[in-house]
């Protein structure tokens, strides 16, 4: 591996090693972190890790997507309910009902992440390149290379994504609404008739 | 020169298996959730790799559609997992295996 590195420039490199430091840490402390609080964090700080690695492989935009929608928006929203719902206690990993399914699952991960690297080794079949476009063109910006595919080429799937979130608004706020239902109306008069 | 691509799909895969491992050992739903965008963001990363080696902006904007994709399915399982902690309070996974409301 050591000639690899030598082939990229020092500052890539080193931005590589700790970004790639970064994210590993945080997603170990997402995993192993007793606190759903500090997992949240943790996972905060794995997305910055993921966007600085972003930033390097020259997708500035989604980059910086990457940090607004996930770190802005979706960890926030996981701090919301955390809170609200009032699991931000310790949690005891020892305790297990299960012990064998912890060494179970150890053992296929590490099988899943041997494969994996396995296979990044070797010769990707590549195919044929699609028709949106090039990255890293002569003078293009990669903003404006991403805005013109996304609006011509992937313009249908582009509005069905918005059809997509309308959905998930309407599906939330269903799943949240209080459900009255028979039986707790039925409990709800008891409790009516007692107190009266 | 940048740093090659196996290096970053090995960060990958290795992203990936913590947040698989990270789903199968930990009992809280929410750190269980937590460990599923871990394993989207992995896959993000792959994405964003080969958009770079093959010179093909289609890799950015799957990863475009993979970000709006997550940010649906964490608003609807979030309402889930509200809905399930109103019925019973400090639920686990463990204890929601029956499919009856």
């Amino acid at each position: 591996m050591g000639h690899l590195v030598l082939a990229a420039t020092v500052p890539d490199a080193v931005t590589f090693a700790i970004a790639a430091v970064i994210t590993v840490t945080g997603a170990l402390g997402v995993v192993l972190s007793r606190n759903p609080v500090h997992a949240a964090l943790m996972l905060i700080m794995t997305l910055f890790g993921v966007a600085v690695l972003f930033v390097e492989e020259d997708a500035q935009f989604l980059a910086a997507v990457q940090v607004i929608v996930y770190a802005g928006a979706i960890v926030v929203l996981f701090l919301f309910v955390i809170m609200l719902l009032g699991v931000d206690r310790l949690e005891s990993l020892a305790a297990e009902p299960m012990p064998a399914q912890r060494w179970v699952a150890l053992g296929l991960g590490v099988l899943g992440l041997a494969e994996i690297v396995l296979l990044s080794r070797g010769k990707w079949p590549l195919g044929a390149h699609s028709v949106a476009g090039t990255v890293n063109g002569a003078g293009q910006q990669n903003v404006s290379v991403l805005g013109k595919a996304l609006f011509t080429t992937y313009l249908l799937p582009f509005e069905i994504t918005s059809a997509l979130l309308v959905i998930a608004v309407i599906g939330a706020v269903v799943l949240a609404r209080r459900p009255r239902t028979a039986g707790t109306a039925e409990i709800e008069d008891h409790a009516e008739a007692e107190d009266t | 020169m940048s740093v090659p691509a196996s290096f970053y799909l090995t960060l990958s895969a290795l992203l990936f298996s913590i947040g698989a491992v990270g789903l199968l050992i930990r009992r809280n739903v929410l750190v269980m959730f937590m460990c599923v965008e871990l394993m989207l963001n992995s896959a993000n990363l792959a994405f964003i790799t080969f958009a770079r080696e093959l010179n093909d902006v289609g890799g950015q904007i799957a990863v475009f559609f993979v970000l709006v994709v997550a940010a649906a399915e964490v608003v609807v399982g979030l309402g889930i997992i509200v809905a399930i902690f109103r019925r019973r309070v400090g639920a686990t996974a463990d204890d929601i295996h029956v499919m009856k409301g």
